[in-house]
């Protein structure tokens, strides 16, 4: 008996401690400091980055991050290197640079010149590209670009969708036929080739992508929101509204866009990582943000060439991409069930 | 039914059309091929000459309705860059990318429903977490971006395989992973939550309490049920896998439809462009269209028409 009540007053507070835990661990700590870090570096890109993002020092090329290490070459000491073979072979004045003491016919062990490499450090933590510029000041300024076309891609689609939305759900008949068709359509366009094509015709611009980018996030908008209207619509309170005067912009935007709100949230999060990976991939195939504004996507393009032989170029702004839309993942799916229980289709 | 069916197919048509307009008015637009065919010298005479022979001399409304009624034909009209039927080009270039989306496909059926499947069964197991990791990795990670860290791992450091090109069988590994691993994803998240449902619904429990063995349960009741959703799913990932197949072809130099869609839009040639966006389009309305209706069959409940 007395074991028993011990059993049950220790394992209380434990449980509690626990579920205590629990809780916690649900809240999505590590995507939502990542988040922050992500808009942080955005707005205070110019107070943090440690070097310039355009301007880059020639003389520091392709440098490793730093824990890259140097690479050295053995070269034969020869009096005039022939060309193409600069990799190995030093000429005698050179050398001498190095290792006063070193002769015509000996093999040395170089640390510049052709096929070497200073190794990483601290200056360029994770290293340079190919026009030595600093990959981190280059990922500092990239956040701000992507937060920019984010917010302003969500501000402009999210806006038209919500109000085609509302429009489409309230209104339905042939309305909703009609805008319901041009969803369909948009979604049926190849969006990629389409912004190709653009950039081809009218040139790149800042302006040329966001408008991309709305463009095809409009009609996922207006579909979720519509749906909602559709189910508030048939409420009573809708119809006292109607029967006590309102007007319908009164309805649609007081009385129905209210209830839209929670699923509107829980899109725009879940579409703000969808937008930053398709502008990044806009920016790799060079439709996307305008040169030389270090976006994540051209960065990764930048690198493409210099895979052999500098594999962080292409790396590190991939990073950047991943860590941020997988945050933005995570903490949705954690929003979507905060909010909107209902919208939990997957888990 | 039928209705059902009918307005759909209606529904599908007038898609149909007013993508075909936008991709006429998408090709004007993309740049004057009779300049990219002259040069930088040309006479006034040259530049009508030209213009005469690839029809751009007529009224708008008459060059869609030649579009149209060649498109009807199967004829997507001449090559500009390579003096031959557009048709051909991309025909030739239909079946490797055909290929490369095959195997994508393939690769995402044969890794995503089993880890799917078994981390249903083990939930919060080491297996589910991990699978729960590629899922993530998969939708959120750029894929031209995981392509060329596939190259680097595996084509630079261990060669085990070509960066690139499509020669022997092995190039198309990297290509086909880069590709899949977003629908490895989808389908692992989607089997998984079915898998889920089902394992929790009533005559699974009966079937356990009956004392049907572990395997027996797991296969020939709840997996029949759970491969639902991913088969409707099938149709989706088809149309998105062309789509994406445009970055990945660029990253492994893949010669499909993607690159030369994108070699198209850079030289301006018209009638390949046309035709590549087409092709895509159709896929991707055809495997809507697919999906809707296998879902009608299989779900008397969506047939509300």
């Amino acid at each position: 008996m007395a074991a028993d009540l011990a059993l049950t007053t220790t394992s209380k507070p434990f449980s509690l401690v626990m579920s205590r835990i629990q809780a916690a661990r649900r809240l999505p700590l590590i995507p939502m400091i990542l988040l922050g870090l992500v808009v942080v570096s955005g707005i205070f890109a110019n107070l943090i980055a440690p070097h310039d993002p355009v301007d880059g020092d020639l003389r520091s090329r392709t440098l490793p991050p730093v824990w890259g290490g140097a690479r050295t070459a053995e070269k034969l000491v020869v009096e005039v290197p022939q060309s193409g073979q600069l990799l190995y072979q030093v000429s005698l004045e050179e050398a001498r640079e190095q290792d006063p003491n070193v002769q015509l016919g000996d093999t040395i062990l170089m640390e510049s010149g052709s096929g070497t490499r200073a190794g990483g450090s601290f200056k360029y933590v994770l290293g340079t590209d190919q026009l030595g510029r600093d990959i981190l000041s280059r990922i500092i300024y990239g956040a701000r670009i992507s937060l920019i076309v984010a917010a302003v891609t969500l501000g402009v689609g999210g806006g038209i969708g919500i109000i085609i939305g509302l429009l489409s759900g309230y209104y339905g008949g042939w309305v909703d036929e009609l805008l319901m068709r041009l969803v369909d359509i948009i979604l049926a366009v190849p969006l990629i080739l389409v912004a190709l094509v653009l950039v081809v015709a009218v040139g790149q611009s800042f302006e040329m992508i966001i408008a991309v980018l709305a463009l095809w996030i409009w009609p996922r908008f207006a579909r979720m929101v519509r749906g909602e209207v559709l189910q508030l619509k048939n409420l009573d309170y809708v119809a006292l509204a109607r029967v006590a005067g309102a007007s319908t912009p009164r309805i649609l935007f007081i009385h129905l866009f209210p209830g839209t709100i929670n699923t509107v949230i829980v899109v725009a999060t879940l579409q703000v990582g969808i937008v930053i990976l398709v502008e990044a991939t806009l920016s790799f195939l060079g439709a996307g943000v305008p040169p030389p504004d270090p976006a994540w996507g051209s960065m990764v393009a930048d690198g493409r060439n210099h895979l052999v032989d500098a594999w962080w170029v292409a790396t590190m702004p991939g990073v950047a991409i991943l860590l941020t839309v997988m945050s933005l993942n995570l903490f949705g799916d954690w929003l979507r069930d905060k909010l909107d229980p209902k919208l939990r289709q997957i888990e | 039914m039928q209705r059902f069916l009918v307005r759909r197919f209606l529904i599908t048509i007038v898609t149909l059309f007013a993508v075909s307009i936008i991709i006429f008015a998408m090709a004007r637009v993309s740049g004057d091929p009779r300049t990219m065919m002259l040069g930088e010298f040309f006479t006034q005479e040259q530049y009508d000459l030209i213009g005469q022979k690839l029809g751009l001399d007529k009224s708008y409304v008459e060059q869609y309705w030649i579009f149209i009624k060649d498109l009807a034909r199967g004829d997507f009209g001449h090559s500009i860059k390579e003096g031959r039927p557009a048709g051909d080009v991309i025909w030739e270039r239909f079946l490797s990318t055909f290929e490369l989306g095959g195997a994508a496909f393939l690769f995402s059926v044969i890794v995503g429903l089993p880890l799917g499947i078994l981390s249903a069964i083990r939930r919060g197991g080491v297996l589910d977490n991990f699978s729960k990791i590629v899922a993530l990795i998969g939708q959120s990670a750029p894929n031209f971006w995981l392509g060329f860290m596939l190259i680097v791992i595996f084509a630079i450091r261990l060669e085990w395989v070509p960066p690139s090109g499509r020669h022997d069988w092995n190039s198309i590994i990297l290509p086909a992973i880069t590709l899949g691993w977003f629908f490895v994803a989808a389908n692992m998240r989607l089997v998984r939550s079915a898998m889920l449902d089902v394992l929790d619904s009533e005559y699974i429990k009966l079937a356990k309490a009956k004392g049907v063995p572990g395997y027996s349960l797991v296969w020939k009741h709840a997996f029949r049920n759970a491969i639902i959703p991913p088969l409707t799913f099938a149709g989706v990932t088809l149309g998105n896998l062309v789509a994406g197949s445009i970055t990945t072809e660029l990253v492994f130099a893949w010669p499909g439809l993607g690159l030369l869609a994108i070699n198209a839009t850079l030289g301006s040639d018209y009638p390949v462009l046309q035709g590549v966006v087409i092709i895509f389009t159709l896929l991707y309305v055809g495997a809507a269209l697919l999906v809707d209706v296998l879902y009608a069959y299989i779900d008397p409940r969506i047939r509300y028409a």
